[in-house]
């Protein structure tokens, strides 16, 4: 560990030198502005919004000692799940409020359209909200960076875990939309790799709000796992209903896509014992509690893995702006594509040609009630899966990047 | 096994239960609107949003002070109908004379005021809320599992939505309510205070939209957001069983609910279309609704 770091501190060293630029900082506009769009008040607000920005603010204080007598600015806004809104509000923090990075919150649809914008004006895009898994494949650019997480990752790291610990037979529940589908595909893909078999699935329109009907389907199917794939409401929902109608007492729920948030919200009665997969948790370790702590004194809530990546994400950018002391937006990429990502987020974090940022992921398990020894102890980690095996592609990634 | 359409009748009687339990949510906040629109002519565009504070209310009461859920079943409506009175005294009054379009814009905006409020302190994710000790467990029909607080939401909306049903239409106080409406000069002049009247059925219509929500709150996810998933097929409800019919408003509440957990059955796909569907065929061939009279 000691050599590695030493090992770190000698390449930041030996690259400072290259670039021989003595630390004396190019800023365009003499400052740096970063940008960050997401969903403030919908649906998804409450795993990333204000609390992603409350994050962000939190990164830019650390690092704004290192950058004597400049300014960095935060602009954010709410795209409202719209992605006409992202694409023309980041457009116009880049031309008009010279935006030097931005950061996208939640939803898939949003990111896209945004990576194009940002491709375009050559300025770095960090996706950390949105799960498609296309942001790093068939929509990869020189300028995006994808986070915390994608479909790829959820599907291995719940579908094969799941698998392997006796759940061989799945039914869906799938959200009738691109996410749900490709959540879907991407999982039964995993599940029958591992050796199980997907017996079958429903459709459902989203906001369905009742999931009776659809969960007395599952339950006929006989299948031991059901597979929850879709997201937020919906999935209280399904989950709540399951509880209910005593499906739990037959087959085992698999989140797909779950976030504490999800789980504070349902209770540890209702979804005790489910597995999901998450990027990261506050009681991981020592500096995952102590940022917890930070962010839970500002918030009064526990943050999730958006959150977290957001400080991540800001600090992994701020620290290549430090080093290559400029905020040009090619040397900037470079340099964060080259540096290993050690924080209170990602162990040896590294991000891919492609963008993606590859980092370990967790299996959980949703603690019982009598396990959980203080406000939001929800998981323990089932399994740690190393980010080159949760984040492998089935197939192939149709990105041509080098 | 027997089988009907292709699939077994345990099955099929399962999900006709089903639909039965979503249509009474669906009966209750559109006899709400019926009520409304059919004494006020006013559209009630914030339906979902009182509807949705009924359940915060009865979260509220069970976190913050101890309140259970029986309790709740009465304190949380009273409340939104007094939150209902209040809007009608300070701001619906304003707009009677003028065309629907106004109500409809004004209880929209307070849609979105109300859904803010709440969203500023609670967030989206949902509060926890769980079923009622006396109701939890299921029993066995034979055919199926049905969970006892279901069976419970079908009673207790049955019972308000006949009750509602038999004072409006066959009581004095139903007839001088109607009579209001019909011709308010000539019923006040036999001495019947009707702005209080009005103020009243206000308040009652938005109670209604108060207990569908405490009703909902152990099966739903309580949230700020909720109400406005489920009005706009409400408001379709509405509009196939006749604007304003208050009978009209049950059958087609339940019926739907019924129709829409067989498509869910048949074909999920379109489930959340169906109602529209039915929506426009009804449009078509009877414009004011299967219930309604032309005006």
């Amino acid at each position: 560990m000691k050599l590695k770091q030493i090992a770190f501190a000698l390449a930041a060293c030996g690259l400072a030198l290259g670039f021989g630029s003595a630390q004396a900082q190019k800023l365009s506009g003499d400052k740096i502005v970063v940008g960050f769009i997401t969903d403030m008040s919908s649906l998804y607000s409450d795993i990333d919004g204000p609390g992603g920005v409350e994050a962000i603010r939190m990164a830019i204080a650390d690092m704004e000692k290192q950058f004597p007598g400049k300014k960095i600015e935060l602009v954010y806004a709410d795209h409202q799940n719209k992605a006409d809104i992202a694409s023309s509000k980041v457009r116009e923090w880049i031309d008009q409020s010279g935006a030097d990075v931005i950061i996208g919150g939640t939803n898939s649809a949003t990111a896209l359209a945004t990576a194009k914008v940002a491709a375009e004006k050559k300025r770095p895009y960090i996706a950390i909200g949105a799960a498609t898994s296309r942001l790093t494949n068939e929509d990869c650019t020189p300028y995006t960076v994808h986070y915390a997480y994608d479909t790829v990752a959820l599907a291995n790291g719940t579908g094969s875990a799941v698998v392997k610990s006796g759940g061989k037979s799945w039914f869906f529940l799938t959200a009738d939309y691109a996410f749900g589908h490709s959540l879907e595909k991407d999982t039964s893909d995993v599940v029958k790799a591992s050796g199980g078999t997907v017996v079958g699935a429903v459709r459902v329109p989203l906001n369905a709000s009742d999931f009776s009907s659809f969960l007395l389907q599952a339950q006929n199917s006989k299948a031991q796992i059901l597979g929850l794939a879709n997201a937020g409401g919906d999935t209280i929902n399904a989950i709540k209903a399951a509880n209910e109608f005593g499906v739990t007492k037959t087959m085992k729920l698999a989140g797909l896509l779950m976030f504490i948030n999800d789980i504070h919200s349902l209770g540890l009665k209702t979804t005790e014992g489910m597995y999901l997969t998450d990027g990261w948790y506050w009681d991981l370790n020592a500096d995952t509690r102590a940022w917890g702590q930070r962010f839970f004194t500002k918030m009064k809530r526990m943050p999730s893995m958006l959150q977290a990546a957001d400080f991540s994400a800001v600090n992994h950018y701020l620290a290549a702006v430090k080093a290559v002391g400029s905020d040009d937006p090619d040397a900037v990429m470079a340099q964060m594509k080259k540096t290993p990502i050690n924080d209170m987020f990602a162990k040896g974090g590294k991000i891919l040609p492609n963008g993606r940022m590859v980092h370990d992921m967790y299996l959980m398990q949703v603690k019982s009630p009598a396990e959980s020894k203080t406000p939001w102890d929800y998981f323990k980690v089932a399994q740690t899966i190393p980010g080159d095996v949760a984040f492998a592609p089935q197939g192939g990634t149709k990105c041509t990047l080098k | 096994m027997t089988e009907l359409f292709g699939i077994p009748i345990p099955a099929f009687l399962s999900q006709l239960l089903l639909g039965l339990v979503n249509g009474s949510f669906y009966a209750i906040l559109s006899l709400g609107l019926a009520v409304i629109f059919g004494l006020l002519n006013v559209i009630n565009f914030n339906h979902g949003a009182l509807y949705m504070m009924g359940a915060i209310f009865a979260w509220m009461g069970l976190t913050y002070f101890n309140i259970n859920y029986w309790v709740m079943l009465i304190v949380a409506p009273v409340l939104v109908g007094i939150f209902g009175m209040i809007t009608e005294r300070l701001l619906l009054r304003h707009l009677y004379k003028l065309d629907h379009l106004y109500g409809l814009l004004l209880t929209f905006g307070l849609t979105l005021l109300i859904e803010g409020f709440f969203r500023s302190f609670y967030g989206v994710s949902g509060l926890p809320y769980q079923v009622p000790e006396a109701l939890s467990g299921a029993t066995n029909l034979g055919f199926m599992t049905l969970p006892n607080y279901r069976a419970w939401v079908v009673l207790a909306s049955l019972v308000v939505c006949m009750g509602t049903w038999f004072v409006i239409e066959r009581t004095k106080l139903g007839a001088l309510l109607r009579a209001g409406t019909e011709n308010a000069k000539l019923t006040e002049a036999f001495g019947v205070n009707v702005p209080l009247m009005v103020t009243l059925t206000y308040g009652f219509g938005t109670a209604l939209a108060g207990f569908a929500g405490v009703l909902a709150a152990p099966i739903l996810q309580v949230q700020p957001l909720m109400g406005s998933n489920l009005i706009i097929v409400v408001f379709a409800v509405v509009v196939i069983g006749g604007m304003g019919s208050i009978l009209g408003s049950i059958v087609t509440g339940l019926g739907l609910g019924v129709i829409e957990g067989l498509t869910r059955v048949f074909y999920p796909e379109a489930s959340a279309t169906v109602v529209f569907l039915l929506m426009v065929v009804v449009l078509l061939l009877r414009p004011a609704g299967l219930f309604g009279k032309e005006k």
